[in-house]
């Protein structure tokens, strides 16, 4: 199929008046916690990687690892390409560790300080044996470390290890050190080596062969001090015929400067396993004139390793003051399938360029890329994405469908498909498409009695609906009030 | 007749869109149970009539007033209106994609129903409710499973509409070129629904350039709109004598010319 015509000429604009109170809705997760905190000074250096290290009580593969990072980092620019404008970032004005003081790891919950339980419950994350979550396994992160796991004994049962990633270092190190920087390694790109220097938690799956996960795991990550960057590492492995679906939800509070978050994931799916990774980004995003908000800067990447392994990759990205981020499939296995589904929303001055990268190297691999951008206030929103084919991905298949949906006349929205390929006998399919919520269309909504506001959350969210059917149900149900909170308010 | 309550009042109106105006002085009163045809050629204004009673935002009221049982509806937001129990059917629908047609209908449903006092109808009452106005209609069920409009023919678009009206269950319907584009079979379908729906208490306010709806569907008034004014009303029988005779007489005898309707002020 070709490209669907553009915005078409006649659809009058939708009164901007209307979408400026309609797109000014108040953070809601914007509350700082008032705990005491364990901050080692601002500065990175050598001295304070071997710091974080020491902290952490790391072997010593771990500290090499960490220090080769750090010298790649030093050696290398931050990226510029991306379609993003923010001044420069100054590295040595940013906290790299940062705890909620409290002696070691608690063995139960009952010893976890009350406020950062509190937190979670002011989250809708509750972590008490009482209120959890009935099937999702939650690792809660605040700051730099992880506070509790939930349902880790049952997992266990399982086989399955879900647990902090510091947990991880010192209960598996030979897991850790054989998958660490095997799917994203330490010079991958800039934000990664600093990542990979600095990193401080995060969470670890581990699911053995044949073992198909019992519920679905989630990580919940909580930025609280206002001058502190969050580094979290994530690596999942999949075992032969294993599966599982993994969970992560991200807030912070509100604060008038920026703070940076550079985390790195890691997926490995060996034959027949598959991993199934969603995502509901709502970092908080900075004021309606732009002050403020998470850099978020993220290397996200899984290697299907085995034959018809199975990578999918869900995200639904509301906050940010700038995401850069495209969780990416390198398709290595024969018969491999690489799965991306996004929606990006981005409002006032936010902008993001984020998008996937398929990397077809096996024969028969597949992939499937769907991108929803819908951008409202004065944002930008651009996709960034890249399939290759490499030459030996015979009968390799792509297809890609790119929708940008723009609301007001304010907003932007960007397009860049990238496509390489040395196999003739592979197909890639591009598609794409930009609308506008018209008045007419709006119009026709209100009257049918359905009010102005639910009429632009009931386009946004059909125009979603792809996506949205990818993610877990609970999660469904949450991402389509997410986008509606966004996109409410007042209508004068 | 001239008992029953007025539904509509409309005094002097004026409108623009875009600092021109095409409303120039409507006067028109509907009661309930009664129908009324407003005909006239392309650019006479009759559209802008139906747009600017649902409230649509690109017209501006200038002068005069719209009266919907007593209450000046100028400030009420269209969804309001259409809770109130007025429903326009679009000359051309537009389409909605990623919308589901059944929710959509259920949503806009309950939304009247609200506001009627009557209880909200779940997944399953409201299928059960919508079953018989499908048949009215005569329209696939596999059309709910659709995006709203999309990719609809343009009968069934209009079928779609009648559907809406069937379930909205309005006090004044307001049916803009509903028999435009529409074939035989589909007119006869549309018309059927209209007066199926047509009962004492309520009106309809056709608006058409052609006769041929008129056959189906009998209007107790028939108005003449030129140049943004009603010129000229009378009884059915003057829809056959425009049928006859075109629309340059009604000008002449009202004293306007099709060339600068405003010298006559």
């Amino acid at each position: 199929m070709s490209a669907t015509p553009p915005v078409n000429a006649l659809d009058a604009p939708v009164a901007s008046s209307n979408v400026s109170d309609l797109v000014s809705q108040p953070y809601r997760y914007g509350f700082v916690t008032d705990i005491e905190t364990e901050k080692i000074a601002k500065g990175l250096s050598e001295e304070v990687v071997r710091l974080i290290s020491a902290k952490k009580k790391e072997p010593q593969f771990l500290l090499d690892f960490r220090l080769r990072a750090f010298r790649q980092w030093q050696r290398m620019a931050e990226p510029d390409w991306a379609a993003l404008g923010y001044p420069p970032i100054d590295y040595q004005d940013i906290v790299y560790y940062a705890a909620p003081k409290q002696e070691q790891k608690k063995a139960s919950l009952d010893e976890v300080d009350p406020k950062l339980l509190e937190t979670f419950d002011k989250l809708g994350i509750p972590l008490s044996e009482q209120k959890r979550l009935s099937n999702v396994a939650v690792d809660a992160v605040f700051d730099s470390v992880s506070i509790a796991t939930t349902y880790k004994e049952q997992l266990a049962e399982h086989g399955v290890i879900f647990c902090s990633f510091s947990e991880a270092v010192e209960e598996h190190p030979e897991l850790i050190e054989r998958y660490l920087g095997s799917v994203v390694p330490i010079a991958d790109n800039y934000f990664a080596a600093l990542n990979s220097a600095v990193f401080s938690d995060g969470s670890f799956v581990f699911i053995p062969k044949g073992v198909t996960c019992p519920m679905d795991l989630s990580t919940y990550f909580r930025i609280n001090s206002g001058d502190t960057g969050q580094f979290e590492r994530t690596l999942i492995v999949a075992e032969e015929g294993a599966s599982v679906s993994y969970l992560e939800g991200c807030t912070a509070p509100m604060f008038d400067t920026n703070q940076l978050h550079a985390a790195v994931v890691e997926l490995v799916a060996l034959d027949d396993a598959s991993i199934k990774y969603s995502t509901v980004q709502n970092w908080y995003a900075g004021d309606e004139n732009g002050k403020g908000g998470i850099y978020n800067f993220v290397t996200k990447r899984g290697i299907c390793k085995g034959a018809r392994s199975h990578i999918s990759w869900t995200q639904v990205e509301t906050g940010s003051a700038i995401t850069w981020k495209y969780p990416s499939c390198v398709l290595a296995g024969a018969d491999s399938v690489g799965e991306f589904y996004s929606v990006a929303l981005t409002n006032n001055c936010q902008q993001a360029d984020t998008g996937t990268k398929m990397v077809h190297v096996g024969p028969r691999s597949r992939s499937t890329i769907v991108s929803k951008g819908i951008s409202a206030g004065r944002s930008a929103n651009s996709y960034r994405g890249l399939v290759q084919m490499g030459a030996k991905a015979i009968g390799a298949r792509n297809y890609s469908q790119c929708d940008s949906m723009l609301i007001g006349d304010q907003a932007a929205a960007n397009t860049y498909p990238y496509i390489r390929s040395q196999q003739p006998q592979a197909t890639v399919e591009h598609e794409a498409s930009t609308c506008r919520i018209s008045e007419d269309q709006l119009f026709y909504l209100q009257s049918r009695g359905i009010a102005f506001e639910e009429a632009v959350s009931m386009m946004v969210s059909g125009f979603c609906r792809d996506v949205f059917n990818q993610l877990p149900l609970e999660f469904a149900a949450e991402a389509d009030k997410l986008l509606a909170l966004k996109l409410e308010g007042s209508v004068g | 007749m001239s008992e029953s309550p007025v539904l509509l009042e409309i005094t002097d109106l004026r409108a623009s869109v875009a600092d021109q105006e095409i409303l120039c002085g409507v006067n028109l009163t509907v009661r309930a149970g009664e129908i009324h045809a407003v005909m006239g050629r392309n650019g006479s204004g009759k559209s802008t009539l139906s747009k600017v009673i649902a409230g649509h935002p690109s017209y501006t009221i200038t002068g005069g007033s719209v009266r919907f049982r007593g209450q000046d509806i100028a400030e009420l937001a269209p969804e309001e209106r259409s809770r109130a129990g007025v429903f326009l059917g679009f000359q051309y629908p537009v389409e909605i994609p990623g919308v589901s047609n059944l929710e959509f209908l259920r949503v806009s449903t309950n939304a009247r129903r609200q506001a009627q006092d009557l209880e909200e109808l779940d997944t399953f009452s409201f299928e059960e409710h919508l079953q018989q106005r499908l048949e009215l209609v005569q329209m696939d069920p596999s059309f709910l499973e659709r995006s709203l409009n999309e990719g609809f023919s343009g009968g069934e678009k209009k079928r779609n509409e009648i559907l809406q009206m069937a379930l909205l269950e309005p006090v004044l319907a307001i049916l803009d070129e509903t028999d435009s584009g529409l074939d035989i079979d589909a007119l006869r379908i549309v018309a059927e629904g209209v007066n199926h729906l047509a009962g004492p208490d309520n009106a309809t306010l056709l608006i058409t350039h052609y006769q041929r709806l008129l056959d189906s569907i009998t209007p107790q008034f028939v108005h003449v709109m030129a140049h943004g004014r009603i010129l000229r009303t009378g009884g059915p029988e003057l829809a056959l004598e425009l049928e006859r005779r075109g629309y340059d007489w009604v000008d002449a005898e009202a004293g306007v010319t099709s060339r600068s309707p405003e010298v006559l002020a």
